[in-house]
């Protein structure tokens, strides 16, 4: 995509130079209630083909069963009976798509406040979180809400889809003042992204897959070539780990002596040859042999499950981590962690308070050392806070019962992150990000 | 710096980070739980599963047993299948049988015709997971099969009873997997979740996964039933206003025989399937599930018993 000529809207229209095209894009949907997210999905997946006959002939007769008139194309994300009846989303819907251009995997999530907890999980895995707003309501408590949660789980850029402008006439100002808002709130945030906005009508369709021609003033492309066209920084270069996940050992038959390490590639390249470390204990040693999928590569990247052979019989267990010795920002080790974390149940997190934690493959006890401050989601303050209520985002620390091996969340997100297990229901109840070296 | 080749092939790369994905999943369960088991019906996802799942220890062999649920309502390929699978590859198998369910009185069976053994399966397999002490069961299943099978969590628990609650689905953030349950509860694993049929056929394709023969086009006595094409004989029985015909098909799914239906296909390849399902218009469910067609919530119903 050429660079377009920007001069009324507050926001450039495209990515910027591609840096590396990637095979796979996952999107997640953000935003408050009745905002129009179930439909900008069924909307992408229809427009795209994606739909089949027998679905969108569901979707037809469910749309005349809740009385909803037309085909209501949220129906194809919102699944479950309770949803339908009420006509919000409960939880994720996960739905895939491809264009010729590259494969999607979409995570629809809820808006209501109560169900935050799911938009949660289904923006930490996402690439690029769509917020939506409706054109009328312009920007609530819960787009400020859902945009900060997306940038804090780490998506790597925002699209403001200014929804139902069919309903305000597509007036430009109001197009461009709600997403001046919203650019302007999102780069004022504690971790800020790249945002583009598009003017759009999920019901009818206008600038979803097709162009619109009731936006002659907006000269950018539609949702899905934005999405097509979105290309992703490379994450930083920290040097490659790998934290063992299992200790692979046939003990018998013609691989009597195979000892491997299976684990996931985070931070960089692995490659046969390359000097690893063992943490905790420190231990440098070299890899011999990598296999991927029940087969021998010679380098491994970011992402890739792997087994890994070593020069040396050491003694490394699960929980451990290998990391290239030539990492240029190494990880630390330690069980004082401070971190930001998004808070997912209803029993309030205080000084003192007890839970498990799992980060990477390894899990032990974890109890809040210090509450240092919530954040308020509208002035962007620091609030002073001794206790996170549910839904909450704010920083924490923690003194876990072991070592963890850890990197900065924005330094390399696969080892900066953990969850916080609630003791007493084993629900998950927070997603916690490593703010600062572990000491 | 990492950079693609020019020709990159993106089907083939977004196959490998599904294959990734899958394979980390089916490691951290076997790590976290104590007593895992897969279930392996020998069809085509849960023999892509158990493929993965192979790899995913080798060369180690597979640390936990495969459990099928058996209806007895069975194509003779899949179960000849079943057990070629499982001996060439050293796997233990456990089969769970709904027939006994029935001669023990766990669960009554239907009637007639179209009695379908399908629901009843649920007690079969959780009575299994009660008596094994299973404390997680790796399925085939994937969001893109049914609406409420795409609500599904990759780790997802299940209480005393077996149930789904999917109000209350615990957060999964990062796919970061909290297998913490108590006693008597299980976890149900899913490493296929993003998986798309047609990236279950590339995986066949790439691997060279073998299927039961059913799958490829053949000549079949079929009855046209509910939209659908059903194999005579075993438990479908022509009822008297219908009649049978030679077809030539295939099956997209493989279950429970008395409510699996056919599709006409001439695909005989690998090759052949992948081109044909990139071009259906038809959902693989809704064109041979009877079972997925009484109600809109048939699926989320269910599994809310503790259905796969």
């Amino acid at each position: 995509m050429s660079t377009t000529s920007a001069t009324v809207t507050p926001l450039p229209r495209d990515w910027g130079a591609p840096v590396a095209q990637r095979a796979t894009l996952r999107i997640a949907t953000a935003g408050s209630v009745d905002d129009g997210k179930s439909t900008l999905i069924g909307r992408l997946l229809h427009d795209t083909k994606t739909v089949f006959e027998d679905q969108l002939a569901a979707v037809v007769k469910a749309s005349r069963r809740y009385g909803d008139g037309e085909t209501n194309l949220a129906l194809l994300t919102d699944g479950l009976r309770a949803e339908r009846e009420q006509g919000i989303t409960i939880d994720v819907a996960h739905r895939y798509f491809a264009t010729p251009k590259r494969s999607f995997i979409v995570a629809d999530t809820p808006g209501h406040a109560q169900y935050t907890r799911n938009m949660v999980t289904g923006a930490s895995t996402a690439d690029v979180a769509i917020v939506l707003v409706d054109a009328r309501h312009g920007v609530v408590e819960q787009t400020r809400r859902h945009a900060f949660i997306a940038t804090l789980v780490g998506v790597r850029a925002i699209v403001v889809a200014v929804n139902k402008m069919d309903l305000i006439d597509w007036d430009e100002a109001q197009y461009l003042s709600i997403s001046k808002e919203v650019a302007e709130y999102i780069r004022a945030l504690p971790t800020p992204v790249p945002v583009i906005a598009v003017p759009l009508s999920a019901l009818l369709g206008d600038n979803v897959v097709e162009p619109s021609l009731n936006t002659p003033w907006y000269d950018g492309p539609p949702l899905l070539e934005l999405l097509e066209e979105f290309d992703i920084a490379p994450a930083n270069e920290v040097g490659a780990r790998v934290h063992v996940q299992r200790v692979i050992r046939p003990q018998g038959g013609e691989f009597a002596d195979f000892r491997g390490y299976a684990g996931v590639v985070a931070g960089g390249v692995l490659t046969v040859g390359d000097a690893v470390t063992i943490l905790p204990v420190g231990i440098e040693t070299t890899v011999t042999a990598l296999h991927r999928a029940g087969k021998r590569v010679e380098t491994a990247e970011s992402g890739h499950a792997i087994v890994v052979e070593l020069a040396d019989k050491v003694d490394v267990a699960r929980g451990d981590a290998l990391v290239a010795t030539a990492s240029p920002t190494p990880p630390s080790v330690g069980e004082i962690v401070e971190v930001d974390v998004c808070w997912m149940t209803d029993q309030p997190l205080g000084v003192g308070s007890r839970y498990w934690f799992k980060h990477g493959s390894r899990t032990g006890r974890a109890v809040v050392a210090a509450v240092d401050y919530r954040h308020d989601l509208s002035s962007l303050e620091r609030e002073p806070a001794s206790e996170l209520l549910l839904n909450d985002l704010g920083r924490i620390r923690l003194r876990l019962s072991e070592a963890i091996i850890a990197d900065r969340y924005v330094d390399n997100p696969q080892g900066g992150r953990l969850i916080l297990i609630d003791e007493a229901t084993n629900t998950t109840a927070g997603a916690a990000m490593v703010a600062a070296h572990v000491r | 710096m990492w950079a693609p080749p020019v020709s990159t092939n993106f089907a083939s790369i977004h196959l490998a980070a599904l294959t990734d994905e899958a394979i980390t999943i089916i490691r951290e369960v076997a790590a976290e739980c104590d007593n895992p088991v897969l279930l392996f019906s020998g069809g085509k996802d849960s023999a892509v599963l158990l493929h993965l799942a192979l790899l995913a220890f080798a060369p180690a062999r597979l640390p936990f047993p495969v459990m099928h649920v058996d209806t007895g309502h069975n194509f003779d390929e899949v179960i000849a299948y079943r057990d070629e699978f499982v001996a060439s590859n050293d796997v233990r198998l456990v089969v769970a049988s709904v027939q006994d369910s029935i001669d023990t009185g766990r669960v009554v069976e239907d009637n007639g015709p179209r009695a379908s053994r399908n629901r009843l399966q649920s007690v079969t397999l959780l009575d299994a997971i009660t008596e094994h002490g299973f404390d997680a069961a790796f399925g085939g299943g994937r969001r893109d099969e049914d609406k409420a099978r795409a609500k599904e969590r990759i780790l997802s628990f299940r209480d005393r009873q077996g149930r789904w609650d999917p109000r209350q689905q615990r957060p999964e953030p990062w796919g970061v997997l909290n297998a913490r349950i108590r006693k008597g509860e299980h976890l149900r694993a899913f490493p296929l979740s993003n998986w798309t049929e047609l990236d279950i056929w590339r995986y066949i394709a790439a691997h060279e996964v073998a299927l039961p023969s059913i799958y490829y086009s053949h000549t079949r006595t079929v009855v046209a039933r509910d939209g659908m094409l059903l194999s005579v004989g075993g438990p479908v029985v022509l009822e008297p206003h219908e009649a049978s015909f030679e077809a030539v098909v295939r099956y997209r799914t493989v279950g429970d025989a008395s409510c699996t239906g056919a599709v006409e296909s001439t695909a005989a390849t690998v090759e052949d399937v992948i081109a044909e399902v990139a071009a259906a218009r038809i959902t693989e469910r809704g064109a041979t599930r009877a079972d997925d067609t009484f109600s809109e919530s048939a699926m989320e119903d269910r599994k809310r018993e503790g259905y796969f």
